[in-house]
């Protein structure tokens, strides 16, 4: 569905030249549900700006939907949805009018568009918002708005630029079911951005990780976690028993960090497989007489990921927008 | 890269020009079908001007007056004017857009460039066809005489060239989105200066040499010009044939600059 070729964007010259995506090889199949995480700033938007033909890419090709972004970007517009970060509607209009020439928009007929977006209405809860003016709706309403202009012709190939940014909970799960409906009712493939990492984690099948204008990781997040992070086991034990602690802990893992707490000290350590190895490893301390305090095991989020590829966190840039 | 046919909806088209022309109009005069009083007010203004400034002219008799009564003068100066009020505020409503994301959601769809430039600025026009009746009907009785068949190719003279103008005007918008009042004075300090300079409300031909050589320099004059010999019943006068190509140059610079400013509007 999509495949690209050292893909680059720089905006700005010479002493101000920002390069925001530097070569990226992407390939997504059809159907599937693609998350581009990453810090604001890495070049995710950019790179769906690209897919999307809304920016000319400074060198390298994509191909969306079968056809070049470069030579034919109208017609790639034509085969894919985009909901982008700001209200698509315009908010001088009614939610039904709105629908209805987004439908027109895409060439289709009249009575086409008008029975696509009475469907959308009814599927997306605006039902009873038809007549009502964009401006008075809520954000949720909006957001939800928004999402129907992007389905109105049915496209097989839909792009959301941080699709749940400023979403309350209860409206983030419902982007979600709409985006699981999509997939299982229309097999549509879905890329999408975020910085939220729970989100990605929970939702997409495939995480992609940019950083810097490239591509940093690119697997399932369980696949992403096992091997990029693996869970951690913290040991609390008195400041005499740590060479004990250590020579049998580094048997199952590595150490990661140890410091003082109070009177006695926590250690860290990496693992594969955390839940099986735990009893064994406090079994083990126990046969060698050391006096294990507390023992925690955490399971990683792809902020571990993001911190084990980058040494930086992505929650750090997180909120500073 | 597999069954790339799925991509490409089933009852999508491809759009032509005239068909993406009228889908953009349809959406912008939404707001007109949706809310028609604020046509009633675009109505009364040309009428106000018309009725507090003809009388004045008058007795201004000058040169370019000779030979004509005042009204047949003045009037067509006056659709011309509202013409340039409503075409160069094209790009107010779009700024708004740009700000709440409607613009970003429309360039992803496949419309033509520069059928959004020449759509909305079609929605501006569109008041300017009753607006021009009714001030046409209400100079009637006032001895104004009435040349339908000039009348309807003077308006789509300076439809031609309202689009030019529409089109420069999105692409201020554009060139202005990140700080909204540079969209004004840049559209304030350029509109009052091509009106008076185009012989509309006042004859220049008594004015100083330099405002007559601006004048000439202006494709506005021309336009006006046209809209004078064809208000005044004639297709012979040379004029009319400058004013079409007045109004055809700058809608065709319009749309390249307007379509220009859309491919940048995404950096």
């Amino acid at each position: 569905m999509i495949h690209t070729e050292a893909l680059r964007r720089s905006f700005g010259s010479g002493a101000q030249l920002v390069e925001a995506v530097r070569g990226i090889d992407l390939d997504v199949e059809e159907g599937e549900l693609v998350a581009l995480l990453g810090p604001n700033g890495a070049g995710k938007s950019t790179t769906l700006r690209m897919l999307t033909s809304l920016l000319p890419p400074t060198s390298g090709t994509a191909r969306v939907a079968g056809v070049d972004v470069r030579a034919e970007p109208a017609e790639v517009r034509r085969r894919i949805g985009y909901i982008g970060q700001k209200d698509g509607a315009g908010h001088n209009y009614r939610v039904r009018d709105e629908l209805r020439m987004q439908g027109r928009f895409y060439g289709l007929d009249r009575r086409t568009a008008a029975a696509r977006g009475e469907r959308l209405l009814a599927d997306l809860d605006l039902a009873g918002l038809a007549r009502r003016k964009v401006s008075t709706l809520s954000g949720g309403q909006r957001r939800r708005l928004d999402i129907a202009l992007g389905l109105i012709h049915a496209p097989g190939l839909l792009f959301l630029d941080e699709p749940s940014t400023g979403m309350d909970p209860q409206n983030r799960a419902n982007l979600w079911e709409h985006i699981a409906r999509l997939r299982r009712e229309r097999g549509t493939t879905i890329v999408l951005t975020t910085h939220y990492l729970e989100e990605a984690d929970a939702e997409a099948e495939r995480v992609i990780i940019i950083d810097h204008g490239r591509i940093i990781a690119d697997d399932t997040p369980a696949a992403l976690k096992a091997n990029l992070a693996g869970d951690r086991i913290t040991l609390t034990v008195p400041a005499s028993d740590v060479a004990p602690t250590r020579a049998v802990a580094e048997r199952v893992g590595s150490e990661l960090r140890q410091h003082p707490h109070g009177g006695d000290v926590e250690l860290s350590f990496r693992v594969q497989a955390g839940p099986a190895r735990l009893p064994a490893v406090l079994g083990d301390l126990a046969a060698t007489g050391v006096e294990v305090r507390a023992a925690t095991l955490r399971q990683p989020t792809l902020d571990d990921v993001f911190l084990s590829l980058t040494g930086r966190s992505l929650r750090e840039g997180a909120d500073a927008r | 890269m597999t069954a790339v046919s799925t991509a490409a909806p089933p009852t999508a088209r491809p759009g032509s020009l005239l068909s993406d022309i009228a889908a953009v109009w349809t959406r912008e005069t939404m707001t007109i079908v949706r809310d028609p009083f604020s046509l009633v007010f675009s109505l009364l203004q040309p009428l106000v001007f018309l009725a507090l400034f003809a009388p004045l002219l008058s007795g201004v008799a000058g040169a370019g007056l000779a030979g004509g009564s005042t009204l047949q003068w003045f009037l067509p100066g006056v659709v011309v004017m509202i013409t340039m009020f409503g075409t160069s505020m094209t790009g107010s409503n779009l700024q708004f857009e740009i700000m709440t994301g409607a613009f970003e959601r429309i360039l992803a769809t496949p419309l033509s460039r520069a059928a959004l430039m020449v759509g909305r600025a079609l929605k501006e026009l569109t008041p300017l066809v009753v607006q021009a009746a009714v001030i046409v009907l209400v100079a009637w009785p006032f001895g104004f005489r009435l040349y339908p068949a000039h009348i309807a190719l003077g308006l789509v003279v300076l439809g031609v060239f309202g689009v030019g103008i529409g089109a420069l005007s999105y692409a201020l918008a554009i060139a202005a989105r990140k700080s909204e009042w540079i969209f004004w004075a840049v559209q304030q300090t350029l509109l009052f200066p091509l009106l008076i300079l185009s012989g509309m409300m006042l004859p220049l031909e008594n004015g100083p040499a330099w405002m007559q050589l601006a004048s000439r320099l202006n494709p506005l004059t021309y336009v006006v010009e046209a809209e004078r010999a064809l208000f005044a019943g004639t297709f012979a006068d040379p004029a009319i044939l400058y004013g079409a190509l007045a109004a055809a140059l700058t809608c065709a610079v319009g749309l390249g600059v307007g379509v220009r400013a859309i491919r940048g509007s995404t950096l």
